[in-house]
């Protein structure tokens, strides 16, 4: 295929699947872009470099070196782009997307991908197991397949949430502040798929389409006003995608849901939960998305918190390299660069005098843990969901509300 | 015909494989039902002297220069001329690069019923097989007249097929070996200048929880300060974190090491067939399910990196460093 | 260079397995069904020769579940023929009956080389690649990693275990055993494999004969109880380390 052919096929796809893709060739070649890009100065053709590559129909070099899967989409270059390019949606994920057609695709990702697309989660694991977390947990929670009755919110859990140990307690401990406050909730269960932003971002555009209409049909069985979102990724994917594929339901992240109901939850933070956390804003929550106020308000709602911000926060958060397939690609992101996203991130809330590390995104919680464990003195520093903290507010010493 | 047990005696460059003697022991058991004697059959060249520790009644010694290395054409030549006119009740294989080789072509050739992935044969005439990875175990009648068994390892100890006392040998024919569609080029030696890990007493053996290549220095140090040495299952193998002849598995070692540690390893069946001889398994492993934890002897229920390099410090405390 | 790979559905591990009414066999009703991992490395090192030395690929497997995404799969990386054989096998397949089946269409495609994986894990009745190579009256070797073609010729790399390898010269026609692919497994794309179902076609063929004689008689399937359970020691990384030291000085080893 002749390179000129490879990039003018390449700008129809980025017209054809992002909004405002066209602005691709307004690209000054300033370099902010690259710049601020975390792994930037590992990935040979960062943003600029790859545009001057199309431009200069060298793209096909581009495709040659497998150094692209550093980026993490994590929304830093989109978010100082001048020319207000979508980068991280239409140039980054297109050109993963061609790397994988071309099958240039490190071996970790690929098991991801083709998980998700035989179980319908990244982990591998067993669809018909996705409810297991909710065994014992009591007053029993609603699943739509079962109970069938219509309710007020949809809750929306997601892959991490269900079946990684670590983030099932971020799960729990949403229960616990759903059932305080009297929502009418219920979860999909089994009939849940992954909602496949990280896959279509990771440039399986074909995986992501076929995980939304599975998806799109689970909720179309079902009565609600609204769903909300455990996971930032998936409120992107329900909020800014699915309505393109003719899926749109009202959504929300459950920090902007939980901070609806903040007179209501006040009274119920009874217990001191005397820490100085810092607060690590999701890429897909704040600069994806434009939310940064809610989770913070939260935080500042528990008794006893000191709230601490990191040198790098709201839009110039720094990410926690899980994004854009980077979850699954530890072992090779490792390889190229010995160091994580997570480690540089852990060292700031150390430097800024945090004991606790507050997150929003069931990617973060292990990753942050597993920084925590190899940054020299973050042993003590621990790593907690809003939705745990929060209950831990709520609770008293015996663990009851 | 008669009801003798036969066992195809697998040895590579002069070397008798365990799975040889864990075959003598089974066929000891099967043979105290079918009430036949305990025959060791020895292809090769110039390989009388491999049977001296045989746990066999008789071995049937099959000499021809087309034997000298393992030829899957030459060997079921052989084997066919034997087991057609010996008709023995019982012909044991092991599941290996060998035995595999040989014992499905002759199911069809001979068309004798084959069971396969055979773990015991017991006194009463039954055959017990793992199958689905090791969760399924299926059982049922020996074929009769004669049946085939290709065996895994794990039913018996390799001690059970050996013995002090040599077994008579009485060497046969051999039927032409000629045109043979499979010829020996050469072997390919593994990673020069490296460990036997089969001779070594502690091991400390990585799986996929170790997760990259510069963590496995973290199991170095221990095994350093242990005086052992670092192996792994298949996975680690496979990204090439660490040489093939450090693979501890089905395709790779049976180690009889004093300790074997692991470290983030689940425990699949190709892996375990291969440690069981161990004096005693140390498994440390996040999953409290994982299948390592039913055939270790001590298991620890931790994040592996939790617990190294603390482990490596005492270790090298207590030694006096 | 014409090959043919013979790919096998075998049930998904990742589903809790049960037994069934009878006693004797796998509970089908909600386990599904999966490629055999070996069969997949099978399909990439038949394109693999493929694109070296170029030639036609054909997969052939049975009508189970699955079994169009696996023959879809295949030739979205490059197989050119997809063959399904259509059977009753309500009653199970053995690979003594699946290696007859196969046998009768493998003659007309007349090949050069017939790859498969060297095992499946349900492999209870020995494995279907040297049983089909017995049928097709090709020689078979097993473990191989590594295939060279010339003049008609084959030169294969057979691993033993230890890290040794052999290379042996095979006479051709011949099926072989595949251990490993030489490069694992290539991704493809979900869009990439919807674009070829558009495209491509499946030829269905019948079992001429369905003959498992030589699958031994399964009394009964049972789940292994685990009989004994470590001892698991407890405590933090200090207690358990400390712990540890104490059982390698019981075993001489400190």
């Amino acid at each position: 295929m002749s390179t000129e052919v490879v990039e003018q096929s390449f700008y129809e796809k980025v017209l054809e699947a992002t909004p405002r893709g066209e602005r691709l060739r307004l690209c000054l070649e300033c370099g902010n872009c690259s710049g601020i890009c975390p792994f930037g100065y590992l990935m040979v053709y960062p943003p600029s470099r790859l545009i001057a590559a199309l431009r200069a129909d060298r793209f096909e070099k581009a495709l040659s070196t497998d150094a692209i899967w550093m980026c993490v989409s994590c929304y830093a270059c989109t978010a100082v782009c001048p020319s207000q390019i979508p980068l991280t949606p239409g140039l980054m994920a297109r050109t993963k997307e061609e790397l994988l057609l071309a099958g240039n695709v490190p071996s970790e990702l690929q098991n991801a991908l083709a998980n998700s697309q035989r179980y319908g989660n990244p982990l591998g694991e067993s669809p018909r197991k996705r409810a297991d977390w909710t065994n014992g947990i009591s007053p029993e929670i609603k699943i739509l397949g079962k109970t069938k009755q219509p309710v007020d919110i949809l809750w929306f859990v997601g892959d991490y949430p269900s079946y990684h140990p670590r983030v099932q307690s971020t799960a729990k401990a949403l229960v616990k502040i759903l059932n305080a406050l009297g929502v009418n909730f219920a979860i999909l269960g089994p009939e849940e798929s992954s909602d496949g932003d990280s896959q279509r971002m990771a440039g399986e555009r074909g995986l992501f389409e076929m995980l939304a209409d599975k998806n799109g049909k689970a909720f179309s069985k079902y009565q609600f006003n609204e769903i909300i979102t455990t996971d930032p990724h998936a409120y992107n994917a329900l909020k800014n995608e699915y309505p393109r594929l003719g899926i749109s339901y009202p959504v929300r992240h459950y920090t902007t849901f939980l901070a609806g109901y903040l007179d209501q939850i006040k009274p119920l933070l009874k217990s001191e939960v005397k820490a100085k956390i810092t607060y690590h804003d999701p890429c897909y929550l704040g600069r994806a998305n434009g939310i940064f106020e809610e989770p913070r308000a939260l935080l500042e709602a528990i008794p006893g918190v000191e709230l601490l911000e990191m040198t790098h926060n709201h839009t110039n958060s720094l990410c926690c390299g899980g994004g854009g397939g980077g979850m699954w690609l530890d072992g090779f992101q490792w390889e190229k660069a010995h160091t994580r996203l997570s480690e540089w991130r852990v060292r700031e809330a150390l430097s800024v005098g945090a004991n606790v590390l507050a997150v929003a995104c069931p990617y973060e919680t292990p990753r942050f843990e597993d920084a925590a464990k190899t940054v020299q003195g973050a042993a003590q520093l621990k790593v907690r969901d809003i939705a745990e903290l929060l209950v831990e507010a709520m609770e008293n010493e015996r663990g009851e509300i | 015909m008669s009801q003798d047990i036969y066992v195809v005696i697998e040895h590579l460059r002069e070397q008798v494989a365990d799975i040889s003697y864990v075959m003598l022991a089974a066929a000891r058991e099967s043979a105290q039902n079918t009430g036949g004697k305990v025959v060791a059959v020895l292809l090769g060249h110039n390989a009388k002297g491999l049977a001296g520790n045989f746990a066999a009644d008789q071995v049937l010694y099959l000499d021809h220069s087309a034997l000298a290395d393992f030829n899957p054409d030459a060997y079921q030549k052989a084997l066919t001329d034997l087991i057609g006119k010996n008709q023995p009740r019982t012909v044991l294989f092991g599941s290996t690069s060998i035995g595999a080789d040989l014992a499905s072509v002759l199911s069809i050739r001979l068309n004798l019923p084959l069971v396969n992935s055979c773990r015991s044969l017991s006194k009463d005439g039954k055959f017990v097989s793992q199958i689905c990875g090791g969760k399924i175990m299926a059982e049922g009648e020996l074929p009769a007249p004669t049946a085939l068994v290709a065996m895994i390892p794990g039913g018996y100890k390799v001690e059970q097929g050996q013995s002090k006392q040599s077994p008579p040998v009485t060497q046969v024919d051999v039927p032409v070996l000629e045109s043979l569609r499979v010829t020996l080029a050469k072997y390919i030696e593994p990673a020069a200048g490296d460990v036997d890990i089969a001779k070594e007493q502690i091991l400390v053996s990585v799986g996929r929880g170790i997760q990259n290549k510069d963590n496995i220095a973290l199991a170095e140090d221990l095994a350093k300060a242990l005086g052992g040495v670092v192996t792994a299952s298949r996975p680690v193998i496979d990204q090439g974190w660490l040489v093939a002849s450090r693979l501890v598995g089905k395709s790779g070692k049976h180690v009889k090491p004093k300790i074997y540690l692991t470290l983030g390893i689940s425990g699949a069946p190709e892996h375990v067939e291969a440690i069981t001889d161990s004096e005693a398994i140390i498994a440390i492993n996040t999953d409290p399910k994982a299948p390592i934890f039913d055939i270790a002897k001590y298991g620890v229920e931790m994040d592996m990196f939790d617990l190294i390099e603390v482990l490596t410090e005492k270790v090298k405390e207590a030694k006096g460093r | 260079m014409n090959i043919v790979v013979l790919a096998k559905l075998v049930p998904d591990l990742v589903e809790e397995l049960t037994i069934d009414a009878s006693g004797a066999a796998l509970d089908m009703t909600f386990a599904r069904l999966i490629i055999n991992e070996l069969d997949d490395h099978a399909i990439e090192q038949s394109i693999l020769l493929k694109e070296r030395s170029g030639g036609q690929v054909t997969v052939i497997t049975l009508d189970l579940e699955g079994a169009d995404d696996v023959l879809f799969t295949a030739a979205a990386k490059g197989a050119d023929r997809l063959i399904k054989i259509k059977g009753d096998f309500a009653g199970g397949v053995s690979n003594h009956a699946l290696a007859r089946a196969c046998a009768t269409i493998v003659k007309e495609l007349q090949p050069d080389l017939v790859l498969t994986g060297v095992q499946a894990h349900n492999d209870i009745d020995g494995s279907a690649g040297p049983l089909l190579a017995e049928c097709l009256g090709m020689p078979y070797v097993g473990y191989v990693h590594g295939i060279a073609i010339s003049d008609g010729k084959s030169k294969v790399l057979k691993e033993y275990p230890g890290g040794l390898v052999a290379e042996l010269d095979v006479v051709l026609p011949a099926v072989l055993g595949v251990q490993a692919s030489e490069q694992p497994p290539r991704y493809v794309a979900v869009s990439k494999v919807r674009q070829v179902m558009k495209t491509s076609k499946i030829e269905e063929r019948s079992a001429s004969e369905w003959d498992a004689n030589g699958a031994p008689i399964i009394g009964r399937m049972f789940q292994p109880e685990a009989s004994t359970h470590a001892t698991m020691i407890t405590g933090n990384a200090d207690d358990v380390a400390t712990k540890l030291v104490g059982i390698f000085k019981e075993f001489g080893v400190l």
